[in-house]
């Protein structure tokens, strides 16, 4: 192997500082330049605060406000390092439940969101992505369905008419990309911040 | 399943074939030496890289000194990778303050990049520095992906030569790769991904007040320049700890798009450099069509199984199919894909949680895996694999007819059949005697978040994707312990490596045979009949291989569910 070792040495230091240090500074260095806004994660600001990222979902839990979907994500216990606490929306360590179809924690998790999404408005069928977890358990977006079935609750903490507030969700709706990649949905933070503007004026 | 999703489906497909034939013949110019429009850009860096490292670009290597070179080249990607995360404290561009990634964790990540896995026992985010990010991860994620390609290149021209003893040089493939293909795909790349939102910074994490005053921490980085080469390098390795699921990393439906093309795009052009450097495109097509046949195959099922829903959600009245651990942006049909694509392509990159799938759409990727990631293939990895599947089916072929059987002039003798059945099968003793191995010691059973037929996936999964290198994981398994670190990494090794030596192996006792010209007894390895008789080898041997292993997990699992039966938390 000695002969192998001077090109290997000299190739992987040359190639890794090509593509460890040179590549990403410069892909940092142009999106900086042409893309400023994204290149820093999407921050949203009001009133000088920076309130979240456009891409990130936030714990919502007031009554008044649209809710995000259950969110798995954890953080370490004040209490006790070496254990973790369920921190919905923990945006510094993503993850989801990872509970398998047959797991009985997942049934007992959907049916107790259920019986309190049913309480809220009955009769009406419960969109699933509701009662379910995404991946990242940061996930921005609710199915339109979603975001409508939870307006009677949000029209009366807020004293709105409902329909001021299908109008608000209607006009969040994002379509599929080219009307054929994804899926239609809603974005919490964006329709929050749109009702809270409503209520301003 | 609706008609939407399957027209996503049909422009997925549409626009890989479409990418096979230019990525092709460009890639074939690069290897071939030939200028291309980069080269008066590229080509005095690359003369000046020969010069510093003493290589004479026109001097070729027989394949042990192809693979000396290889593991060489991989020792010291090792140790340099092992170094900056355990040094990563005390090294610049550490705005978290991350301490030190610890010893078992270092080795297994060290032994996951280097082999082209990527398995995340590390968190992303919350384990390592944005140095540790950029030039322990993002540079393996190029030198790894460009190590699979030079492979398939050396057991390309072993089919190609006739009478030659080399099978051309590891560092000019390896050299070449990096700055023609992957670079300069990768910057484009990047910033396309940073145009959709993907942030780029070296800032240190954003402190956020929420609407309803609670304290929001957000992690940012310089995720686009790594999501780039992780997805066309097949790596997958994520940025962050939820991967392609993060918003951060797969900001839109259009990012997820591109982000599945990009697995398949090096990989599927390399059947058609095959089918170039040989002579005849056709038998490059042949094999993209047998891969074809297996991941549509693969796709219907997922989809099927997460549209229609998971066991235990049943019944409760829910509108829509398995939405636990997916993303409203990507919806049923894009997380069922790209599932199907990053298992197929040994990539690992996962924009769902696999855990959380039905017990039929978690088995398709599982399969994908134990047959070898030979469906399109990690970039280089799947036509190597592809290729000694080839070799037994030509040699099952032979036997039904009782000639000594050929491809593309070649005899395929007692050697190569002996290589390619070694390449096959360390496969599956490190996915089963793993799984053997975890279900019977304490250690082990200390793994599984889920129990029941689930906690036995769990297992089973992780070291399949550790021996297939892929990388992706059915992410309740507690693997962040020195028992499945120590044992994973031998796994991703063992499956890199004892895949490539035989592979190398049947490269160069092809490149010596004579190429014989074509007959009337000659098997056409073109058409429609060895496509079918490549797909039923690979399905028998992978079947007969793995159903046992398959039965006690998502099978059972699926009976289970569909009686209603639901199982404790805990391993």
């Amino acid at each position: 192997m000695l002969p192998h070792l001077r090109p290997a040495l000299v190739l992987l230091a040359a190639l890794t500082a090509v593509t460890g240090l040179a590549y990403p500074l410069a892909v940092t260095g142009i999106a900086g330049a042409v893309f400023p806004a994204g290149a820093a994660g999407s921050l949203i600001e009001r009133d000088g605060r920076v309130v979240g990222s456009a891409l990130i979902g936030q714990s919502f839990t007031g009554a008044g406000y649209f809710h995000g979907r259950p969110s798995a994500t954890t953080a370490a216990d004040p209490a006790d390092a070496a254990r973790t606490v369920p921190a919905p929306y923990n945006a510094a360590a993503s993850a989801g439940s990872n509970l398998g179809p047959t797991s009985a924690a997942l049934a007992e998790r959907v049916k107790g969101d259920l019986a309190a999404l049913r309480a809220e408005n009955p009769g009406r069928p419960v969109p699933v992505d509701l009662v379910t977890a995404s991946g990242s358990g940061l996930d921005p977006d609710l199915s339109p369905e979603a975001a409508l079935f939870q307006v009677p609750r949000v029209a009366k903490a807020r004293d709105l008419p409902e329909d001021r507030l299908r109008d608000l969700v209607a006009g969040k709706v994002q379509g599929r990309t080219f009307g054929l990649l994804g899926e239609p949905r809603v974005n919490v933070l964006a329709l929050n911040l749109a009702l809270d503007d409503l209520a301003r004026r | 399943m609706t008609l939407n999703g399957w027209l996503q489906i049909a422009l997925f497909c549409a626009v890989v074939l479409a990418l096979v034939k230019p990525l092709g013949w460009y890639m074939t110019r690069v290897f071939a030496g030939e200028r291309t429009p980069l080269s008066p850009v590229l080509a005095p860096v690359e003369r000046g890289l020969y010069r510093a490292a003493g290589i004479d670009a026109g001097h070729e290597q027989t394949w042990l000194g192809y693979g000396l070179a290889v593991l060489a080249f991989h020792l010291l990607g090792f140790v340099l990778l092992y170094a900056v995360l355990r040094l990563q404290a005390v090294l610049p561009l550490n705005p978290m303050d991350q301490p030190a990634v610890a010893p078992d964790l270092a080795f297994n990540t060290a032994a996951s990049f280097v082999t082209n896995t990527n398995w995340q026992n590390y968190g992303g985010e919350s384990t390592l520095s944005y140095l540790s990010q950029m030039l322990g991860l993002t540079h393996q994620n190029f030198l790894s992906a460009a190590t699979g390609i030079a492979l398939a290149l050396a057991l390309i021209r072993g089919f190609s030569r006739a009478s030659a003893r080399t099978v051309g040089s590891f560092w000019v493939d390896l050299t070449r790769c990096t700055l023609y293909v992957l670079l300069p795909l990768c910057l484009v790349y990047a910033l396309f991904l940073v145009g959709q939102g993907m942030p780029q910074t070296l800032a240190p994490s954003v402190e956020a007040t929420t609407l309803e005053g609670a304290r929001q921490t957000i992690a940012v980085g310089p995720v686009a320049s790594q999501v780039a080469i992780k997805m066309l390098g097949t790596n997958g390795g994520g940025f962050f700890n939820a991967n392609a699921a993060h918003p951060f990393e797969n900001p839109t439906a259009l990012s997820n798009f591109v982000q599945m093309v990009s697995i398949f795009a090096l990989g599927a052009a390399l059947t058609n450099v095959f089918g170039r450097m040989v002579g005849d495109e056709r038998q490059g097509w042949a094999l993209l069509a047998a891969m074809g046949v297996l991941f549509l195959a693969g796709v219907a099922v997922t989809y099927a199984g997460e549209a229609t829903g998971s066991g235990v959600l049943d019944g409760l009245g829910l509108t829509g199919g398995n939405m636990e651990g997916k993303e409203v942006r990507f919806g049923i049909l894009a997380s069922a894909l790209f599932a199907v694509v990053t298992t197929a392509a040994s990539c690992g990159a996962v924009n769902a949680m696999h855990d959380s799938f039905t017990a039929l759409g978690g088995l398709v990727p599982l399969v994908n895996m134990q047959l070898g990631e030979i469906i399109v293939g990690g970039v280089g990895a799947g036509l190597y694999g592809m290729l000694v599947f080839v070799v037994v089916a030509i040699f099952v072929a032979g036997l039904m007819v009782g000639r000594t059987p050929e491809y593309l002039g070649k005899k395929i003798e007692a050697r190569e059949v002996k290589m390619a059945m070694l390449a096959i099968l360390c496969l599956p003793l490190m996915m089963l005697g793993g799984t053997a191995l975890a279900t019977v010691l304490p250690a082990g059973l200390a793994g599984p978040a889920n129990a029941g037929p689930h906690g036995f996936s769990e297992i089973l999964y992780a070291f399949t994707s550790a021996a297939a290198n892929n990388g992706s994981a059915f992410g309740g398994l507690s693997g962040n312990t020195p028992f499945y670190n120590g044992l994973l990494a031998l796994g991703m090794l063992v499956g890199r490596f004892f895949v490539i030596v035989p592979a190398l192996a049947i490269a160069g006792s092809l490149a010596a045979k004579k190429t014989l010209p074509a007959s009337a007894g000659t098997f056409p390895t073109d058409s429609g009949l060895f496509v079918g008789l490549l797909v039923g080898v690979i399905l028998i041997v992978g079947g007969l291989t793995f159903f046992p292993a398959l039965a006690l997990g998502p099978v059972v699992e699926h009976l289970a569910g569909a009686a209603g039966q639901t199982y404790p938390a805990g391993g």
